[in-house]
């Protein structure tokens, strides 16, 4: 069997608790639960997370670089936007 | 005499466990490089990993038992094959018998078969009153929860495959089947530590695999193998001819460089 026939997965690994899963990387399975166990072996090996999702990349649906102008461009010009009109509070950490 | 046995029975005892993981892992670890898959490489590697992890914390633990200043390297690079006591099952090549070939389904034949008696094994062991041997067993017993998953799913996958799988699978639990008996065999020495608490009697743990592994063999549309043959004699150092060939392998870089480390 070559790779060509194990369809893609994408690997997604929640550090710790109270974080939210973060894209990783990519690997061959045959089906879900081995993209899991591979996942395992592959990204968490140095006891990275807490939690693991695969999802297969084929039903991932991207945006296109060609729609780059027209996806995130007119977010440039809108400064109100961010939140920098504020004092952060002290000892909040995490916002 | 303490309470968990004598410690000639512990440190011959410690030694079987401990050779058990160590022949299983060098014997694994021929895959590395040339897995079907570079996922499954990383997961045969993982798992051959974990067993020489298990194999150093039960020979260095011999080592003390024994009390004759033999360090882990010395158990595992200087003593010859009569003198392993590791079971026939995990000395077997990776493929057909005699033949210098990786088959895969026969490595996960005996990955199932050894990882579901080590998961079993264990289990028990956390229970034992050789304080240390609970320990190491308590950190064993999720290592090789994973490898039985690892086998379990790979023999499901094959057996209830492709006719050919199929029958190659079917062919490998033929094959590896009669080394199987081995690991369930009681003798005096079992006997002893069983009573003694600090070692578990290998005949009482063979219900609870014929469960296991009868239950991934189904799943998998496999026939369970009759019982018949059964050869044994690892225990007491007879091994058949591939163990002299494995050790001579891992034992060539100790022999030619004495102490060497890194």
């Amino acid at each position: 069997m070559t790779s060509s026939e194990w369809p893609l997965w994408e690997v997604f690994v929640r550090p710790r608790r109270g974080l939210s899963h973060s894209h990783v990387g990519s690997l061959h399975a045959p089906d879900a639960k081995l993209a899991l166990r591979n996942a395992r072996d592959l990204y968490t090996r140095r006891q990275e997370g807490v939690s693991i999702w695969v999802v297969p990349a084929a039903t991932i649906t991207a945006s296109s670089p060609d729609e780059k102008d027209a996806f995130f461009e007119p977010a440039g010009d809108k400064a109100y936007r961010h939140p920098t009109f504020y004092q952060v509070p002290e000892g909040a950490e995490h916002l | 005499m303490n309470a968990s046995g004598g410690r000639t029975d512990r440190f011959e005892y410690l030694l079987r466990l401990g050779d058990d993981a160590l022949v299983a892992a060098q014997r694994l670890a021929e895959w590395v490089s040339r897995a079907p898959e570079l996922e499954e490489d990383m997961a045969l590697a993982n798992i051959a990993l974990d067993q020489l992890g298990q194999a150093r914390l039960l020979l260095s633990y011999a080592g003390e038992v024994e009390g004759a200043g033999r360090s882990e390297d010395d158990l595992a690079h200087l003593r010859t094959d009569r003198e392993y006591r590791n079971c026939l099952l995990v000395e077997l090549p990776n493929g057909a018998p005699g033949e210098d070939t990786l088959d895969f389904g026969v490595t996960i034949a005996k990955l199932l078969g050894f990882s579901a008696y080590q998961h079993g094994l264990y289990q028990r062991l956390v229970a034992s009153t050789d304080q240390r041997l609970a320990e190491i067993a308590g950190k064993a017993v999720k290592e090789t929860a994973y490898h039985l998953d690892h086998a379990a799913l790979w023999t499901c996958r094959l057996g209830d495959g492709t006719a050919e799988s199929h029958r190659r699978m079917q062919a490998a639990v033929e094959q590896v089947w009669p080394y199987t008996h081995e690991l369930f065999q009681a003798d005096d020495l079992t006997a002893r530590l069983a009573v003694a608490g600090s070692g578990v009697d290998p005949a009482s743990l063979r219900d609870g695999w014929l469960s296991t592994v009868e239950k991934v063999l189904a799943e998998a549309t496999l026939t369970r193998p009759e019982d018949g043959w059964a050869p044994d004699g690892g225990r007491f150092g007879s091994h058949t001819e591939a163990l002299s060939y494995l050790l001579g392998e891992m034992q060539s870089l100790h022999r030619a460089h004495p102490g060497v480390s890194w």
